[in-house]
Parts: C-alpha cells; sequence; structure tokens
C-alpha cells in the first residue's frame, strides 16, 4: 500500500510538473507577461518594470522556471493587474461561493442522474431507456449558457419566480440558488445519467445476480441490495471528481448570474487583462484536479486490492 | 495463367482506391440516420451559400439603432423576419453568416486537433520508449485541466482572431486523439502485417503512415465525430465570453452574449434563436457520432 502510495504521488507530482512547464512555455511563448500591462489603461513604464522584477523576467529561463514552480507551491500568484492585490488573497475570497454553488449542482447532477440512470438500465429498451437516452443527449448537447439564459428568460424574467442575479444571503437561500445550480448541474446530470446506467447494466449481466434471481428474490431487492450497492462504486468516483470539476468550469454560468465565485473572477481577468489573475486561476484548477485524481486514486487502491497490483 | 493470377489481386492503383474510398463514405453516409445528416447538410449549404441566402449585410445596421421585434409581433416587418438587435442588425442574416463561422471554426479546429493528435499518437505507440513518455505525459498534465479553463488560459495569451480559435481547439483537442490511438497502436504493432513490413525493410515513417494509419481512420473517423460537437460548444463558449472571434463578425455564441443585456426587455428571440442554432447543431453531430462510433466500430458499443 506504502509503495502504492508514493507511486501514485510521484505520478501526480510529474503530472503538476509537465503542466506548470506547459503554462509557462505558453506564456513565455506568447512574449514578456508583463508587456500585457501595455494593454492596460493607465500602465506606466516603472509598473512594467516593476513587475518584470517581481516575476524575475529578466534572468535566465530556467532561473524563471524555477521561481515559476516556487511560486507555485507556495500558491503565490503575483499581484493582478486591475487589483493591486494578491490574486491568492482574491481567489481564496470567491472560493467558498464557488463551492457553495458546486455543492448543489453536484446535488441536482445526482439528483436527476443517477435515479435516471437506475430506471433506464432496470427497464433496458423499454420507453424509460429511450428518454434516459434523449435526456443524457440534451445534457451533452446544450450549452449550460444557453440553459442558463433560457432559466433566467422563462423563470426570472417570465414568470417572476426566481431571482437570477447574485448570490445568497445565507446557505440555505435556496431561492437565489436554484437556477445557477440547476443550470451547472444540467451538464453533469447527462454524464451521470449514461455511467450509472451502463455500470448498472454490468452489473445486472453478471452472474451473482443471475444467481440473486434463481434464488427467487424479489426483484426490488435485487435491485436495491445487490445491484445498486456494486454499482454505485464508479458512480460515486465520477461523482465526487465533477465536483471538483464544476468549481472550475462554472464560468459561463456565474457569469450569466452575476455569482461572485472563481469562475467570474477568472472572467474579470480575461476581460480586463489581467493576467496574473487569469494564470493563477488556471493553475489553481490543475492542481485541485490533480489532487482530486491523486485521492480518488488512493482511495480506490485502499477499497480494491487489485488495483493496487495493476497500477 | 500464374501471371494472370497475379494481375488480378495486384493492388489497385490510386484512382481506383480513391473511387473506393468515395463509394464506402456515399454507402456509409446513405445508412446514417436521415435527422442529423439532414441537420449538418442544411446548415452546411446555409452556410456555403450564405451571402445569397441572407436577406441583409450581417455586420452592418439596417435600421436605426434599435432592437425591433420579430415580424409575428406589433412593430416588426418581414423586412427583418426575426427582428433586430440592439445595433439595428438583421437577426437573420447574422443568424446565417453566424452559421459559416461556428461550422468553419468547428470543423477546422476539430481537423487539425485530429491530424495533430493522430500522429502524435502513432509515433508515442509505435516508436516506444522516451517518445511515448514524453507525448503521454504532455497529454495526462493537459487532461487534468478542462477545456474550457484551458481554452480561456490560451485566449488570455493569444490575440483573438478567427485563426487563434481554431489554433485554440487544436491544441485542446489533440490529446483526446493521442490517447485513444497511442492504445490502438499498441496493439497494431504487434500484428503480422507490420511485423512483415518491418522485415521487408520498410522504414519506421513507411510502416507507421502506410501501414499502421489506415487501419485506424476508423477509430480517428469516430473521434472526429464526437468531437466536433464538444468544439462548437467551446467555441461558443468562449465567444460567450468575449474572447471569441472578435465583432462584428457574427457567431452564435457571441450573438448570445449580445443578447445576454436583453435578457430582462424579454425580447427572448435575440437568445432564443441563435441558442437553438447551437443546439440542433451540437445535437446532430452527437447524435451522428454516436451513432458512426456503433457502426465503425463494435467494441466501443457498450462503453
Amino acid at each position: 500500500m506504502k509503495t502504492f502510495i508514493a507511486k501514485r504521488l510521484l505520478s501526480s507530482l510529474v503530472t503538476l510538473l509537465v503542466l506548470s512547464m506547459i503554462i509557462f512555455a505558453l506564456v513565455r511563448a506568447s512574449g514578456n507577461p508583463a508587456e500585457l500591462l501595455y494593454e492596460y489603461p493607465g500602465a506606466r513604464e516603472e509598473d512594467i518594470a516593476r513587475q518584470t522584477e517581481a516575476w524575475g523576467l529578466n534572468k535566465s529561463w530556467p532561473e524563471q522556471y524555477a521561481s515559476f514552480v516556487w511560486n507555485i507551491a507556495r500558491f503565490d500568484y503575483g499581484e493582478s493587474f486591475q487589483y493591486g492585490t494578491s490574486v491568492r488573497s482574491l481567489y481564496f475570497d470567491r472560493l467558498p461561493n464557488s463551492l457553495l454553488l458546486a455543492f448543489w449542482a453536484f446535488l441536482i447532477s445526482m439528483a436527476i442522474g443517477i435515479p435516471l440512470g437506475i430506471m433506464s438500465a432496470v427497464r433496458v429498451d423499454s420507453w424509460w431507456d429511450s428518454f434516459g437516452k434523449t435526456f443524457a443527449l440534451l445534457g451533452l448537447s446544450v450549452p449550460s449558457f444557453f440553459v442558463a439564459l433560457l432559466l433566467v428568460l422563462l423563470f426570472g424574467v417570465k414568470l417572476e419566480w426566481l431571482p437570477f442575479l447574485g448570490k445568497p444571503d445565507s446557505f440555505f437561500d435556496w431561492r437565489h440558488l436554484v437556477l445557477p445550480s440547476l443550470a451547472l448541474g444540467w451538464f453533469f446530470s447527462g454524464a451521470m445519467l449514461r455511467l450509472t446506467r451502463s455500470s448498472m447494466l454490468e452489473v445486472l449481466g453478471s452472474e451473482y445476480i443471475k444467481l440473486c434471481r434463481l434464488k427467487g428474490l424479489p426483484e426490488t431487492v435485487v435491485i436495491v441490495k445487490h445491484a445498486l450497492r456494486n454499482s454505485f462504486i464508479p458512480v460515486l468516483t465520477l461523482a465526487a471528481v465533477n465536483l471538483v470539476v464544476m468549481i472550475n468550469v462554472a464560468v459561463v454560468v456565474e457569469v450569466v448570474f452575476s455569482w461572485p465565485g472563481i469562475g467570474r473572477l477568472l472572467y474579470d481577468g480575461l476581460i480586463n487583462r489581467d493576467f496574473p489573475l487569469v494564470q493563477g486561476v488556471v493553475v489553481m484548477a490543475g492542481v485541485m484536479i490533480v489532487g482530486t485524481n491523486f485521492v480518488v486514486d488512493v482511495l480506490y487502491g485502499y477499497l480494491d486490492p487489485r488495483i493496487r497490483l495493476t497500477r | 495463367m500464374a501471371s494472370d493470377q497475379i494481375l488480378v489481386t495486384s493492388p489497385p492503383s490510386g484512382v481506383e482506391q480513391v473511387s473506393a474510398v468515395a463509394h464506402r463514405s456515399l454507402s456509409l453516409l446513405r445508412e446514417a440516420p436521415k435527422l442529423p445528416v439532414g441537420i449538418i447538410l442544411f446548415v452546411a449549404l446555409v452556410a456555403i451559400f450564405a451571402p445569397l441566402l441572407a436577406p441583409h449585410d450581417a455586420e452592418t445596421s439596417v435600421k436605426p439603432i434599435k432592437i425591433f421585434a420579430p415580424a409575428i409581433y406589433a412593430g416588426g416587418t418581414w423586412d427583418t423576419a426575426l427582428g433586430t438587435d440592439f445595433q439595428g442588425r438583421d437577426i437573420l442574416s447574422r443568424l446565417i453568416y453566424g452559421a459559416r463561422t461556428s461550422l468553419i471554426i468547428g470543423l477546422l479546429g476539430t481537423v487539425f486537433a485530429g491530424m495533430l493528435g493522430v500522429t502524435l499518437g502513432i509515433v508515442s505507440g509505435y516508436m516506444g520508449g522516451l517518445w511515448d513518455q514524453v507525448i503521454m505525459r504532455i497529454t495526462d498534465a493537459k487532461l487534468a485541466l478542462p477545456s474550457l479553463v484551458f481554452g480561456i488560459f490560451l485566449a488570455a495569451v493569444l490575440s483573438p482572431g478567427l485563426w487563434t480559435i481554431i489554433l485554440i481547439l487544436m491544441i485542446v483537442f489533440w490529446t483526446r486523439y493521442a490517447r485513444v490511438i497511442r492504445g490502438e497502436v499498441l496493439s497494431l504493432r504487434e500484428r503480422d502485417f507490420v511485423k512483415l513490413a518491418e522485415v521487408t525493410g520498410a522504414g519506421k515513417i513507411r510502416v507507421m503512415f502506410r501501414h499502421i494509419l489506415p487501419n485506424i481512420m476508423n477509430t480517428a473517423m469516430v473521434l472526429f465525430s464526437l468531437t466536433v460537437g464538444v468544439a462548437i460548444i467551446l467555441e461558443a463558449s468562449l465567444s460567450f465570453l468575449g474572447v471569441g472571434v472578435p465583432p462584428p463578425t457574427p457567431t452564435w455564441g457571441n450573438m448570445l452574449a449580445d443578447a445576454r443585456p436583453t435578457l430582462i426587455s424579454e425580447r427572448w428571440t435575440l437568445t432564443v434563436a441563435p441558442g437553438i442554432c447551437i443546439m440542433l447543431l451540437v445535437l446532430a453531430a452527437n447524435l451522428l457520432g454516436d451513432w458512426m462510433r456503433v457502426r465503425l466500430d463494435p467494441q466501443l458499443r457498450n462503453r
């Protein structure tokens, strides 16, 4: 188990290192990032000189890269062009809002995806199944910003049922939460449905389910007690990974609903050519996702000894 | 007698090969589900004949700078059947020209990503060793970032434009191909026809692109058709965020972005029209992709 964890940790670190190289190379290939400040209104020569100095852009490439990695390791992403404060504090100010949104979207995606997936698998090739397939296809084909705009049009403007701008005052203020989390959860519920369905189908075709049925167990017991439990492992893994992905890809949804999360921060940085901000949010996304994958892998290895040997 | 035999079984000439490929893809198209093929052909035709079909110019105002309602509402005229946007530009014409941009970007981006991904996938799988390590580590690292986040990062670093978006799609999506193709090449590498080619003295490049490439084309096509939809969505998202093709060129994504401030004024056509276009095109691409996946590779069926 220890060697397994060590191996996974090493490969995660390699992934992060390569990711930092890609980001570093892409940024340097496009020129001096401090000069992006020129496009920023009111930037003066000395501001650029100061940024160049702060990022060590006048040093050699290997030195620059080393300090880049060192800064990432300390969660130091420099100062935002537009706010003048550190990107780190901006980021961690906004993170709780993103977590809140992602958490509810995560619940919605599971509440829609899992039951529909189970129904599709249990009644395969029936009306339910076609409904589930259509739903999953729509989930994957309708861009989330269009869903968000439609929700605003229908429930916010036409029916005037729900507010559609800004964030809630408390954790349980569901009125502000419903539309954004529905828009964000929409895409992921399609993916959850597909995975639940295929995972259930695989388990339902297995020998031990046949045995359960031969024993004469009622169908509900077969499904709920035997099939469901075993098909849940991949589903829950995907759900956990999705939660982290949702935190990071909520950009368009947060823009539509003016939700003050990290997606909105990324958009802010993008529109205002605030390069350190964009780079910080992107690097954090990579760190967060690689970290989650590592934890999930280790948990898998802990639960299933076979995995420890194959990887 | 023997020489006749050889003549009959000799490999077809280039012309025959091309016509055989054309024949095969035509018969494949005939079997395809009608609805998605119809939608894609329709969009393609609209895109090609945009200047003939569009009633107005897409980038200049045809009415005073103000939003006009669609023809079926009070205040609308049939001259601008779907109404105008906030600058008085005809929505219908913008949709028609937008089909052009969306389709060109989506298709070219996916094709270029495919060419890069397939090449690197083959090299990675066939050459092995250091090549494999380097290419696969890059793939792993890239897959750690969601494509939207990576796309936004690239958009922040590069200056916006049509070709920039195509480049972004290429950089974002090549890893999807490389991963799968590499896996396929790993098993092809051990097959007899590759061994025989090697024994006959064929060089590495010849083996890779003359013998292995034709055998992974099916997979590449399936991946292509499954990626087009995602690519169109990514393009639309970037345009929606204001870092796609710069205005005044119409794309469905930036039309949606233009429509966002007008949401409260209940001009719902401004939002719904481009949104439905994106949705239908992506839906058609995904349906076709799903069908092709099952048709060309039965092994993928249960994934």
